[in-house]
């Protein structure tokens, strides 16, 4: 198992934003973990890469309990994870080439001349042809997600952590990002796991698709299977609905 | 049942007082993981070596100007009013010892450090502050970047270099604008203010100058790296981290200023 959460708990300020969340990515899947905004998805991403530590359960990504590693161990399993920011979080003090080439920088053995390549290769895998001078502040939002994803993949990670990667975009940049999120699994076999509030940008990625509801895991299954499950918090998400989605829930979250 | 409704109110102060002393304690924890990380990441020279020029330059050379402007006018006011308050019995050259003593003691040191407090603590703030909640340190860290090796060691070296230099050239051009004052304004001959100004100089003095500006360096540029990584809740709250960087740097240095003159002298 690649990916492995098991009843992961976290509170900010007294508020249990997970409550034993668990889940499951296998070797090469894409799982897209939805939910609506604030229910705690980045929070989860956030604890693969050891940016936060768990109140409670388990993290273990590639085999790895990921809050027990030391220093120089979380250093080495961060090298295997790509992490695709929610706004890019691209360096603004730099080029989209140099902030493609900051995380080779760190692998031993990468001279100059094999990072410039890299990084030209990575723009040309995200259509940023020509465009690795700019600055983040002259590209379009789509741009600047897709440079940040270029960032992510440059190292030849084995897992991509997408935060929120259509957020804001409008449907046919999300349809862009969504063809590419699907490339880095079928060219560099990446296992992904995706966070989004957007269900068809999650039907369209997702091998499996959980819903974050509570602070946990409230259905799993495969597209297929979402777009039939009777469960009603699940519906009332997938369709849009409130009554059915708060209805359920018993008053709208204010979110974490 | 409430016995007694009164205690609510009578409590709210010292719950109030608590939450505060828990925020500082908090806060003075979370200082000192920082310096303990930053000492830790002085190793990585690899990371922050490249930084360091740069980080001279913004920190450095790029306060000069105002460092020598604030320098200047401070130079003619303390001779003037040097000239002012000796009138009488005193001999007219304690003008250049009172300009040459207050300037490299004084001055020079305090007037700069709280103008870079503003200047270089505030936009270290600002600028790690827009990072941290842009998610960009986040970033650093996947990459497998330690953000204290490549942010706060550059910025904080580079104080601890550069202040000094800076302080330097501030009291000489304090100096120089109160002796061309003495000429100019006071009818005084450069033989006159350079007999003060010697009367009573010590190389020591400019060595507590600079021991002064070292320290005023590191608060400075460690307190801006501290808050700027504090920083939360967006655009308002990177604005609260530079003001708060300002504040605590200048009571810092007022309090370093008389710890140094209470310990040296």
């Amino acid at each position: 198992m690649s990916i492995q959460l098991d009843e992961l708990r976290k509170s900010f300020d007294g508020k249990e934003v997970l409550r034993g969340f668990t889940l499951t990515v296998e070797d090469g899947e894409t799982s897209a973990i939805v939910g609506p905004s604030g229910c705690g998805k980045s929070v989860l991403l956030k604890h693969l890469v050891g940016l936060l530590r768990p109140d409670g359960g388990t993290v273990f990504v590639d085999g790895q309990s990921v809050p027990e590693l030391r220093k120089k161990e979380l250093v080495r399993l961060r090298r295997r994870i790509g992490y695709v920011f929610q706004f890019a979080a691209l360096f603004d003090s730099m080029t989209i080439s140099a902030n493609i080439a900051m995380g080779l920088r760190r692998l031993p053995g990468w001279d100059r001349k094999r990072i410039a390549s890299r990084v030209e290769e990575c723009l040309a895998l995200v259509d940023l042809n020509g465009l690795g001078e700019r600055y983040p502040a002259q590209l379009s939002g789509g741009q600047r997600k897709r440079a940040g994803l270029a960032r992510a993949i440059a190292a030849s990670p084995k897992y991509l952590l997408y935060d929120e990667p259509t957020t804001g975009l409008d449907p046919v940049t999300t349809s862009v990002i969504d063809r590419l999120i699907l490339r880095m699994r079928d060219e560099l076999g990446v296992t992904a796991l995706v966070v989004t509030h957007d269900m068809t940008s999650a039907f369209r990625v997702a091998d499996r698709i959980t819903l974050l509801h509570e602070g946990r895991a409230r259905f799993t299954g495969a597209p297929a299977e979402v777009r039939t499950a009777d469960d009603d918090v699940l519906r009332g998400f997938v369709d849009g609905d409130p009554a059915l989605y708060y209805g359920v829930q018993g008053g709208q979250d204010d979110g974490a | 049942m409430v016995l007694f409704p009164v205690t609510g109110h009578l409590s709210r102060p010292f719950a109030a007082s608590g939450r505060s002393t828990l925020a500082a304690l908090g806060s003075v924890g979370r200082a000192w993981a920082l310096f303990a990380g930053s000492l830790r990441a002085i190793g990585e020279l690899r990371v922050w070596g490249p930084m360091l020029l740069p980080q001279m330059a913004r920190v450095g050379v790029a306060s000069v100007p105002i460092a020598l402007f604030i320098a200047t006018f401070t130079g003619i006011v303390m001779s003037l009013q040097a000239s002012y308050t000796l009138t009488g019995a005193i001999p007219h050259y304690f003008v250049g010892t009172l300009v040459g003593k207050t300037m490299i003691m004084e001055l020079g040191p305090a007037l700069t450090g709280l103008t870079l407090a503003g200047r270089v603590g505030a936009n270290i703030s600002a600028e790690l502050g827009t990072m941290r909640v842009t998610e960009q340190v986040d970033a650093l860290e996947t990459l497998a970047y330690n953000p204290l090796a490549y942010l706060v060691v550059p910025r904080v070296l580079a104080g601890l270099v550069m202040f000094p230099f800076v302080v330097l050239l501030a009291i000489a051009m304090g100096i120089a604008s109160g002796w061309l004052t003495a000429l100019e304004l006071l009818d005084m001959s450069s033989a006159e203010f350079i007999k003060g100004l010697r009367l009573f100089f010590a190389p020591w003095d400019v060595w507590f100058a600079v021991i002064k500006s070292v320290s005023f360096g590191a608060v400075v540029t460690g307190v801006g790296c501290f808050c700027g990584l504090q920083t939360e809740q967006g655009a308002e709250g990177v604005g609260k981290s530079a003001t708060r960087t300002v504040v605590i740097s200048s009571m810092l240095i007022l309090c370093l200023d008389a710890f140094w003159a209470a310990t040296l002298l």
